[in-house]
Order: C-alpha cells, then structure tokens, then sequence
C-alpha cells in the first residue's frame, strides 16, 4: 500500500472527505431530500390545520376553531390505551416471527439443494397478493371455526375447532401479518447472507468452530445491518396495518384487535369527522416517532460500517 | 458460490426446503385452486383439494365485467413508473449518504423514514383536496407521483443497505485510476450493485402494485389499477369468492412471473474476492 | 425534425382536430351487488337508445364505495356523474343541497308507482333526490325439512318467542345443524343494522327526542339478553365474526335452520346452482313482540346526481333508463323474474308472472311494513330504521357493534356491552353537540 492511497482511504471515508465530494454529495442527495420535504410539509401542515377545527365533511361551512379538543377527544377515548397496546404488540410480534423465520429461512435457502429456483419463488410469493385478499383467504377458508381448513383438521384428530378471530384476534391478525412479511424478510436477509465471504466460515470450520459459534460470531454480526434494515422498515408498515383489521375482526370483539390506524379510522374517517382524523393521525405520527427514535438508540448503531 | 456438500444431506436440505416452501405457499395454492371451482364448491365443507369439477367460468366472467387489460396496463405503468423514477432519485441520494457520510446523515435518513409514519387514513382529505385542485384525480401521473413519495423512503433504504455492503476501496481504486464522478457512480457502482438494485426493484414494485389505499381513493374509472380490479369482487353482501380468487390470480400471475425471471439477479453475490 | 417526421406529426394532429367530439361520458358509480352487475351487463341497450353517451363504471364493495363517493362529493372533487347511494346517505346529503332533484323526470316514468316506503325514505321537503334500483327489507327464511322434523309449522308473521322456540327446536350441534344464524360480525351495517331493528320490535330506541342514548333502559337489555341467549343455545360457534356472507355460505350447506337477513338473499338460497338446501327454503315475516313494530328493516340502493356536474341532461336520461318499468322487463326478458332487481314498483308485484316467484310477496309486505320515519314505538327525532340518519352514526354504530361482538364472543356479560355502548354514544353525542 502505498503513502497516496492511505492517503485517499482516509479522505473518503467520514468527514475528512473532499470539498468536491461532499459538495457532490449534497447535490446527489437534494432531490430526494427537497420532494419529501415538500412531501411532508404540504399534508402534514394541512393536517395540523385541520386537527384544530371542528370539521366533519358531511357538514361543510360549520368549521370553528377550537383547539386541542380533538385531541383531548381521542387521547381519552376508552379505547386508546387498548390500541396503543395493540399496536405494539402487533409490531412486536410480527416483526418477531418475521426475523427469526426469517434468518432460519435465509440460512436454508443459502444452501445447495435440488430446485432453488422454484422454493424461492414459493416463500417469496406471500408478498405479492394484496394484503385484502389474504386476510380473506386466511379468514374463511382457514380459520372459519365450522368450514375452515384448521377447523376440519381439528375435527379429524377429534378436538373441538378453534374459534379464532372471536378468541384470539390479534394473535389471528398477527399470524396473517406475519404469513405477509415474512417473504420480505428472508429477501433482504438472503441476500445480506449470499455476501458473506465464504473464505472466512472455511477458516473458522478448519478452526473447529461448530455450527451455533459460527453462527453467533460470524454470521449474525455480518447480517446485523441487514436486519436493522429489516426491523425498521417493517416497524413503520406495521404500525399501520389496516385493511387485514378490516378485512377479518373490524376491530371487534370489543377492542381486541383495534390499533391505533383502526381506531383513527372508526373513530374519525368512518363518521367524516376530517378535524378528528387529523388530530388521531397526528397523534399517531408522533407515537411512530417515539417508537422510531427508540428503536434507533436500541440498534442505529449496527448502521454504520 | 458452489460449495461441496454430500449427496445425502443435499437430501435432506431439499426436503425440508421444500415441505417449508409449499406450507407457506398453500394459501396462494388454495385461491389459484379455488378460482377454478364453482361459487358452489368453493364454500363446500368439507372443502374439496384437487378432486372437483374445473371449470374456467370464473375467468370468463371476470373478463366479460372489468377490462382485465386496462387495469394491468394501469398497475404496470405506475408501479414500474413510481419505482423506476423512485430509483432515480433515490440511487444519488443512498451513494451520498454511503460513501460521503456526513454527521446528519443518520439523521435525514431517520427523517426520511418518518414521513411514512403520517397513517394515510388521517391524510386522506388533504391530499384529495391538493389533487382535485391540481387535476390530478383518477389519472396515472397522480398516482405515480404519490406512489413515489411514499416508496422513497424505502428505496433510499434499501439502496443504502446494498451500498454499504460496497467496500469503499474499490470506487477508491478507480477514482485513482482517474475515474469523473459519473464514471464511478455509472460503472463501477452500479453493477456492482446490481443485486442490490435488483431487490429494491423487485420489492418496490410489488409495495405499489399491491397498494390499496391511494390507488383506490385517487382513481375512478381512467386510472384504476388491478388493485380496483380486485376490489369490485370483494363484498361484504354476495359470495363471489370463487371470482375473486380468479381476480387475484390474474393480479398475481404477472408479479411472479416477473419475479421468476429477476431470480438471478437476486442471486448473484458480490464479488469480495477480486479486492483481496 | 425530418421531413417525414413533421408530416406524420401534422397528420397526426389534423385527425386529432377532425375527429368531433361525439360522445359524452358518464363516470357512474356502483356497488358490486348481484343487481347492479346485472345492469351493467345490459347498459348496452342503454347505449343503443341513446348512441352520444358512453358509460364508464367504477365497481367496488359498500364501504369503499361509500367513502369514496362521500369524499368525492363533499370536496366536490367531480369525479362521477351519477352515484350509487343508499338511503342512508339521502336525507344527509339532500338536506346539503348536494343532490340533482329528480322531480323532473318524464310522465312515462312514473314516479307514483314507485313504493311509498321507499319514496318516503328519498324524498326531502318534497323534492325526490335519488331514483330507486332496487329496494330490500329483512325476513326470515327457514328450512321447511328441519322445522317439519322438529314438529313445528311456521306461521307467516311469528313472534320472537316462537322463533326462539324453533331455533333452539331444530339445533343439533353434534351434527352441525343450529337453528338459528344471525349477524354477529362487528360493524354499523353487520350485526348493528340487525340489532338496530331487532331492538326496533322490542320497543327499544337509539336516542329519545332529546337525543340522549337509551342503551341503559329495559328494551335494549330486553333485546340483547335475548339475542345473546338465542345464540348461545342455537347459533354457530365463530358467530362473533360472521356477518351476511358467513352466514349466507352456512345456510346453502345446510348448517342453518334459519336465517334472518335482507331479503335480498332469497334469491341466493332459493339458486339451486349455489344453495344445497335450495327447494326447501320457506320464507315468514321478521318476527315482533306485539308491541306494533316488526324486526324487519328498509333499504334502497339508489341513483342519484351530484350537484355540479356538466352531464345532468345525460345523467337524468341513464337513471330513467336503469330504474324504469321497461328495465325491469329487459331483465325478466334475458335472465328470468326471480333475477328482477326488487322492492321498488308496485307495479311489478301486480304483475302476475312475477307473483309466481317464491319469496315476492314476503318481500313486498317486508318492505311496505317498514316506515323510515316512524321506525320505532317511541317517538325519535331521526330517521332510519335499521340506522340513524346522522354523520356520526357509522362511527357510534361500529363502536357499539363492538361492544356487542364482545358479548357475543362471551369476553363481556351483556351489562358491561350495555354500559360500553351507552358510554361511547354519550361522549360522541356530546362532542357532536347534540347534548350537553
């Protein structure tokens, strides 16, 4: 290595970067930058406006302002702390079985073995249908407690069916969710692992290490990045699962599988109540926030190199 | 990346890979089934798997009530649309934020993020209203345009989890061979990238061909994508289950098709041996 | 540019210029009920009569249909001409101005022959906002096999008692057979539209002329102990999440004794290309109490005009077209009576060909027992039987339809689904500014 290409690594690499590069860089980023920005200005701020009047579309020209009782409306709706739960629970357990079924996945898949081609196809093929029809797929020809797939292999070992959505909806929803996401997944989680330099699992095998360490200390760590990415993508779609509720439980037994997207849409865009959708959107956009800043300080290291 | 592994557990492994593919494919296996069943049979209980009259009438009638074509040549235009101009703006922004990192970066890419965070059911009216005004309801440059800005945050993601996996020292090497900014971006990156831009790709159009928020609430009859399609068949007063899973296996078909194809693209490694 | 570019480019532009402008076209919105398909497959004699007008539909299920139009014409966004809606929507909107008023259409049509109960329910201050497609109410429909094993004969208009008796007289669960199925699926138009007029025939009511929420009061606990014991004793288990399709998909593979939903569904049940059970299905009035009011509601689906629109001339001339008396014989024509979309004409059911289908006459006297205007015992300020013609009542009625489906799937006692509901109304209620 010569004196001029340390001198080149370090350049690049962080703040030491060339004024060219970083003014580059920052052309480079603008686009993208500017559009959200517009992106999120214009609704959010008309958003905001509305969450502060009375307006409910069905009738129009009676706005007022009066401030934060749409939010005081919908933070102290007997449902809110029920959704707030339900929410994180959803997330959390999706995201759950997404990763470790996931990485489980990637790892088979990774290896050699007779038609690759069609099983990856298989796994991947959940992401593709519209999250509307799977729900209803799952819904009545699986879980349906008289007709349903699972209720006729219950029958046929001899126990009682499960009633699924009346018993256990926001496990049901969270099982159809998982089923979804999964293929997103094992994708992103495959090809972090098809990455992995080969050389240096050899020279841990020739080193003695079994299957669990070398999983543990080599490929986990390498895959780390991956799976922040996975999480925190995930993290945000989740928190706003929507059509399978609506699809399956409409949010009911009593509140049971009500999140807090659900709870904004029964509470306020059912009725046309606009001035409280956008408080509840609101709300929820500054819980996805606190969420997200959280997870970041739990796992935002793993982004950098 | 050919590894020696014995006969036997090469085996074993297709077993398991397999019995695992086709538990988590059945429920697409059980709708393509069931769109060749009568309305009649698909409610039957016990339901029968294979041993039914088949028959293609779903298929005909849900050809003769919605122009198939129409709405698949909606959907291809504007997830291909949305993601391809997503993957223009996105691929200079995610090369900034991996190889030139400053100290917000972190930061803009955690905002970034955050604009999806807004649920779409709260800012439904705003964007109604912000469409109307601009003449964008029910077309497909509306739609693109929407479809874009949510997916962006994604794709810039995306690409930048690809990126990094990117070992700096060979855009390094070429910038030192003399290489502009163009060169470096265009042909050293980029195919590199490939597999990374391959997923991204993948991934970002199945995310706009299966979204059923915006693309049901922005179009009427012009721009209404395969999403609509689906949508009309589903009822909460009429069975038409039999239809519907003939619907969505028209809306499926394609993607997997698709995703058939782009299969080696995702499969390719990056090439970490030429730089050691 | 060559030479021949810029030619075709000309050429091209010449015939865009050239071409007239003939038609006009119609963006119409429908819901994707049996009916309605039907009508769109036969517009073609629509287009036949009337060659300067092209249709473009947008298909989609109730509730999205529902938003979407709401959105549109609220915004007055443009996007469609003539709009499917339903009489929940009507009063609300008309009461806006945000309707066509249809009184001008011609003498042939007829207006008079239309149902006074459904007319009633279209009509503000005088004005006709929206032409009715097709009208529905609610009946019972029973298995004739499974009543006669159980020793039983149905009479025409039963009473709840004697439906609970019959229900839980046919069940036999062993074998999967439970007497009775009702809505039980959480949502305004689910298991609240039947509970809304069920509680209508026990003498209870949503608000009084106050407006204050009655869910505290006996009627209503009257109503739901009786529902949730019904279902308890007779219903099939997962009731919590069924709503009219569940339990359509129960009855035609015969795991049903009974049945009490629109009307509409006899057409499916009776289909022997669908229903297993299809020749042995006897139909009988909603059932009451006595007390002067049945448990049967009233819908319209119906075509109306969004004010603003540039089409009104073409628009009139298509709701004409779907909702006269020539129209109902162009379906009895290629598809058969039992096929006609029904509950709006009287002069349809005068007509003797069509009083030879099976479940006409019960769902005629269905539809005529029903009154939008007085729908309960007690006074109300609202209209609406199975509903309350407010903005607020989707998002009350499902929450309360929660509060129902919880009970039913035994994760509350009916008191507490009570209290719930009350609690709910009240505080909507007060933000809405109906009460203090």
């Amino acid at each position: 290595m010569t004196d001029r290409s340390r001198l080149f690594r370090t350049e690049l690499a962080g703040p030491m970067a060339t004024a060219h590069s970083r003014a580059a860089a920052r052309f480079m980023i603008s686009p993208a930058v500017l559009l959200l920005l517009g992106w999120m200005i214009v609704p959010l701020s008309m958003t905001v406006y509305f969450s502060f009047l009375s307006y409910n579309l069905l009738m129009p020209g009676m706005e007022e302002f009066i401030g934060f009782t749409n939010y005081e409306f919908f933070l102290t709706d007997p449902a809110f702390f029920e959704a707030l739960t339900n929410t994180i629970l959803l997330v959390v357990g999706v995201l759950f079985i997404t990763i470790v079924g996931g990485t489980a996945l990637a790892l088979l898949l990774d290896q050699p073995f007779w038609g690759q081609g069609i099983v990856r196809i298989l796994v991947i093929a959940p992401f593709f249908v519209m999250p509307t029809v799977s729900a209803l797929v799952w819904k009545n020809m699986f879980m349906n407690p008289v007709n349903g797939l699972f209720a006729h292999m219950a029958k046929g070992v001899g126990l009682e069916p499960f009633d699924f959505l009346a018993h256990a909806p926001l496990f049901s929803i969270i099982l159809i969710v998982a089923w979804q996401w999964l293929p997103f997944a094992t994708l992103i989680l495959l090809t972090a692992l098809q990455s992995l330099d080969q050389e240096q699992l050899e020279a841990s095998k020739m080193d003695g290490a079994n299957f669990g360490s070398r999983f543990i200390y080599i490929v986990l760590p390498h895959m780390s990045r991956a799976i922040t990415v996975v999480v925190l993508i995930q993290t945000i779609f989740l928190l706003s699962v929507f059509a399978e509720i609506l699809v399956t439980t409409n949010g009911g037994p009593g509140y049971a599988s009500t999140n807090i997207t659900y709870l904004v849409y029964a509470q306020s865009l059912l009725q046309f109540d606009v001035g409280g959708g956008s408080a509840g959107g609101i709300i929820a956009v500054i819980l996805a926030n606190i969420v997200a800043i959280f997870l970041m300080r739990m796992i935002g290291k793993n982004l950098e190199a | 990346m050919a590894r020696r592994v014995s006969n036997q557990r090469k085996f074993v492994v297709t077993l398991v890979a397999w019995a695992i593919g086709l538990t988590i494919f059945f429920p697409i296996l059980w709708t393509v089934l069931t769109s060749f069943k009568t309305e009649a049979e698909a409610i039957a209980s016990p339901p029968s798997f294979l041993l039914f009259d088949w028959t293609l009438e779903n298929y005909t009638e849900v050809n003769e009530r919605s122009d198939y074509f129409l709405h698949f040549m909606n959907s291809v235009i504007i997830s291909l649309g949305s993601t391809l101009l997503g993957l223009a703006i996105a691929i200079p922004a995610a090369w900034s934020m991996a190889f030139v990192p400053g100290k917000r970066t972190k930061d803009v890419l955690m905002w970034m993020l955050s604009t999806k965070m807004l649920p779409p059911v709260g800012v439904l009216i705003p964007i109604y209203l912000l469409f109307r005004d601009f003449g964008l309801l029910d077309t497909r440059l509306g739609l693109v345009i929407v479809l874009t800005l949510i997916n962006l945050p994604i794709i810039v993601w995306m690409l930048f989890t690809y990126f990094k996996e990117i070992p700096g020292e060979i855009l390094e090497a070429a910038r030192m061979d003399g290489a502009t900014l163009w060169n470096e971006v265009v042909h050293v990156l980029t195919p590199m990238a490939v597999p990374g831009i391959a997923s991204t790709l993948l991934l970002n159009v199945i995310l706009a061909w299966n979204e059923a928020f915006w693309t049901l609430n922005l179009t009427a009859a012009k721009a209404a994508p395969l999403t609509a399609f689906i949508a009309s068949y589903s009822s909460p007063e009429g069975l038409f289950y039999a239809k519907l899973s003939a619907a969505s296996t028209l809306a499926i078909a394609p993607i997997l098709i698709l995703g058939w194809f782009s299969q080696k693209q995702l499969v390719r490694g990056l090439t970490f041996g030429a730089v050691k | 540019m060559t030479l021949f570019s810029r030619a075709l480019l000309g050429a091209t532009a010449l015939t865009l210029v050239a071409s007239p402008v003939l038609a006009e076209k119609l963006t119409i919105a429908t819901v994707n009920n049996g009916d309605m398909i039907r009508m769109q497959k036969l517009a073609d004699d629509f287009t036949a009569q009337n060659p300067d007008i092209e249709l473009e539909w947008l298909t989609m299920e109730e509730n999205v249909l529902r938003q979407r139009v709401t959105t549109d014409i609220a915004t007055k966004g443009g996007q469609f001409d003539v709009m499917t809606i339903g009489t929940y929507e009507v009063p609300i909107w008309g009461k806006q101005g945000w309707l066509v008023s249809l009184n001008d259409l011609p003498a042939e049509y007829d207006v008079d022959d239309i149902l006074p109960a459904i007319r009633g329910g279209l009509t503000i201050d005088g004005e006709l906002y929206a032409a009715p497609f097709y009208g529905e109410s609610s009946m019972v429909m029973y298995r004739k096999d499974l009543m006669e094993k159980a020793g039983l004969e149905m009479p025409d208009a039963p009473t709840w008692e004697f439906i609970g008796k019959a229900a839980r007289a046919m069940t036999d669960k062993d074998n999967e057979v439970y007497g009775i199925c009702l809505r039980g699926k959480a949502g305004w138009g689910e298991n609240m539209a039947f509970l809304t007029a069920t509680a209508n025939s026990f003498g209870a009511r949503w608000f009084d002329e106050n407006w204050t929420p009655q869910f505290d009061g006996e009627a209503w606990k009257s109503t739901l102990n009786f529902y949730l014991d019904l279902m308890e004793d007779a219903g099939p288990p997962g009731a919590s999440s069924n709503g009219f399709n569940e339990n359509l998909s129960l009855f035609q593979t015969g795991k049903c004794g009974m049945w009490i939903d629109a009307t509409v569904a006899a057409s499916f049940v009776t289909n022997p290309a669908d229903s297993t059970v299809a020749d042995q299905v006897g139909f009988a009035l909603a059932p009451d109490n006595g007390l002067g009011k049945r448990g049967n509601w009233l819908w319209a689906w119906s075509l109306a005009i969004p004010a603003g629109t540039q089409k009104e001339e073409a628009a009139k001339k298509f709701i004409d077209w779907a909702t006269s008396k020539e129209y109902l014989e162009l379906v009895a024509e290629k598809e058969g009576w039992a096929n006609v979309p029904p509950g709006t004409r009287t002069s349809l059911y005068e007509n003797p060909e069509y009083q030879k289908v099976p479940f006409a006459k019960m769902t005629l006297d269905s539809i005529n027992s029903a009154d939008p205007t007085n729908p309960t015992v007690d006074p109300v300020p609202y209209v609406g039987v199975q509903f309350v013609a407010i903005p607020e009542f989707q998002g009350i009625a499902t929450a309360v339809g929660q509060a129902f489906a919880a009970a039913l799937a035994g994760n509350v006692t009916a008191d507490e689904a009570l209290a719930n509901a009350q609690a709910i109304t009240e505080r909507t209620m007060k933000k809405s500014g109906y009460i203090k």
